[in-house]
């Protein structure tokens, strides 16, 4: 399946990443030459028996805890690698106009 | 033994450092020394200097006042720049976390403190673990000590480098598709990639969470096992981390699984040979090696980077500019914000695998990728199930190729990926492998081998690497 620019600026958008154009037709080649060697995949499936989609890998029946509050990170350590915060909140560029 | 602290083994240190025969502040200076003198094979990216002074200082402390000490007194060790010492930056190789501190840290790591080790540097490795090279870290390659022309493979590259090139006794890394075992095969030491849930991930920088693993390096697999008896463990912080009741006993004659699809098209000669002199030396001392089918290892890498990028898709969306790590000058909105803090942050290969994770996960193509790789995943998995029904082991190799020279791959993602073949299937499968040293090419380069086994079975394929090592000796 061919790779457009537009497929790939589309999902450029879709994952918050802002590319130039030259990174539109450079990551889109390598996409599509990835994606091809992956189509390869849709044979193994024709060919395996219906496989399950694997989960968990090992499973644990004992995981849970008991459903009691525990220490969690404090506030201001939680904010100390934030570049921008005011009080006890993260800031951000305004959202609404 | 010999003179130098940096040439110890891990027993040999704590016994010295327990005796008096040399304090933790000596063995660490050593270390200390050593890596200023080898700056430039580019192992660490934080040399830790005075922390483990410190660290080293309490150890010696502790002992005058006549408190016990660990299992890992004042032994140096090197971690993974992606896994968090409280209060020492962590930038995962990227830019985006150039000047981080971690507010908490690893489990690993309070394990390892606990039982005396000194932490001397965060180690070099491939942006967010994403690579086979150590080539795509924001602070420039690592090299390897063999030969400074040639990458040390990756993503771990630096911790192997410091632990071959005597920089730390032993270290960390992590070990998403290979991370752990290909630079320990390149750069001529053990890697252990553990079984997934036999180490706890709190602390770890996630990059692919149904593949990533906590591993260990060291010169001797006794090292790496003193190591790994140290982190792994359940842990409740980590929902995967697993409790475990005690491995079978194992047998003293094996029988070792010799996958015949690993030693086909595109595996070095020397590596082969290399490889089938190793088996025959187990077969002289009485394990039997029968050849077994993984039929479906040839889908292993497609099956890995629809995986490994959409589960680092979605894991990498938390760096938005907001919570830590850099932000974009300027924007002129909100999403302006993130899309420019992203660009600005993340190195190549990250946002290839970015955009490949999205696109695989966007609608329209979910079932197509996503789905089928799931379901290969399971074929891959099944095939192991099946082969462990007649062996204890498999025995393959670690890297199809030795170090090959920096750059060599750097143009061609799609081959750069394929350094994986041996070793993502079993990630993909959970299972624990070990890359341990079985030989060397003719131009002196380090040849790995690698043996897989049950989930948890751990100790049953260190003492097979152990093996490995005596015929070697």
């Amino acid at each position: 399946m061919a790779i457009t620019p537009d497929d790939v600026a589309y999902t450029a958008r879709l994952a918050r990443l802002a590319l130039t154009d030259e990174e539109i037709a450079r990551l889109g080649r390598d996409l599509g030459r990835i994606s091809a060697y992956v189509a390869q995949l849709t044979e193994a499936v024709a060919a395996g028996e219906a496989a399950r989609p694997v989960l968990p890998l090992i499973a644990d029946a004992e995981a849970l805890r008991d459903d009691v509050v525990q220490p969690s990170l404090p506030v201001e350590q939680a904010l100390s690698g934030a570049p921008d915060v005011k009080g006890p909140f993260f800031r951000v560029p305004k959202v609404i106009g | 033994m010999t003179d130098s602290p940096t040439r110890w083994s891990v027993a040999e240190t704590v016994e010295r450092v327990e005796r008096g025969e040399v304090t933790a502040a000596a063995a660490t200076g050593a270390h200390l020394t050593r890596i200023e003198e080898r700056r430039s094979l580019n192992a660490y990216i934080t040399v830790m200097a005075d922390q483990a002074r410190e660290q080293a200082a309490d150890i010696d402390r502790k002992r005058a006042a006549g408190e016990s000490l660990g299992p890992l007194a004042g032994v140096p060790l090197a971690i993974k720049d992606n896994i968090l010492v409280a209060g020492v930056p962590c930038t995962c190789g990227s830019r985006i976390l150039r000047d981080w501190i971690p507010p908490y840290e690893a489990t690993v790591i309070e394990r390892l403190r606990g039982a005396g080790a000194v932490f001397v540097g965060k180690s070099n490795c491939d942006e967010f673990a994403m690579g086979s090279t150590t080539e795509n870290s924001h602070y420039g390659p690592s090299r390897n000590p063999h030969d400074p022309e040639r990458v040390p493979g990756g993503s771990s590259g630096g911790s192997a480098v410091a632990v071959a090139d005597f920089q730390a006794v032993a270290g960390l890394g992590s070990d998403t598709g290979g991370s752990v075992r290909l630079p320990a095969a390149l750069c001529g030491v053990v890697g252990l990639k553990p079984t997934y849930g036999a180490v706890s991930r709190w602390g770890l920088v996630a990059f692919a969470s149904s593949l990533d693993q906590i591993g260990v390096f060291g010169r001797t697999v006794a090292d790496t096992k003193a190591v790994f008896d140290v982190i792994r463990g359940h842990d409740p912080r980590d929902s995967t981390s697993m409790r475990t009741n005690g491995a079978r006993p194992a047998p003293k004659q094996l029988t070792i699984g010799w996958p015949e699809e690993y030693y086909g098209e595109g595996l070095d000669a020397e590596i082969r040979h290399s490889l089938e002199q190793t088996a025959n030396r187990l077969k002289d001392s009485g394990h039997k090696i029968i050849p077994v089918s993984l039929p479906n290892s040839k889908y292993t890498i497609a099956v890995y980077y629809v995986i490994c990028t959409a589960e680092a898709s979605s894991n990498l969306a938390r760096y938005d500019g907001v919570k830590y790590g850099h932000r974009a000058d300027s924007p002129d909105d909100l999403l302006d914000m993130y899309r420019h803090t992203r660009a600005e942050g993340f190195g190549d290969e990250v946002k290839r695998r970015i955009l490949l994770g999205t696109y695989v996960l966007s609608a329209g193509y979910y079932d197509a990728y996503y789905g089928t790789a799931q379901k290969v995943r399971t074929l891959i998995a099944d095939d192991f199930t099946r082969a462990f029904a007649t062996v204890d082991c498999l025995l393959t190799p670690t890297s199809p190729t030795c170090a090959f020279k920096l750059g060599e791959k750097m143009d061609d993602p799609l081959a750069m990926y394929l350094s994986d073949i041996y070793t993502t299937s079993i990630n993909l499968a959970g299972l624990p492998a070990v890359s341990v040293p079985c030989g060397t090419s003719k131009g002196g380069l380090p040849i790995g081998a690698q043996v897989i086994g049950r989930p948890f079975e751990e100790h049953l394929i260190l003492s097979v690497a152990e093996e490995i090592e005596k015929h070697r000796r």
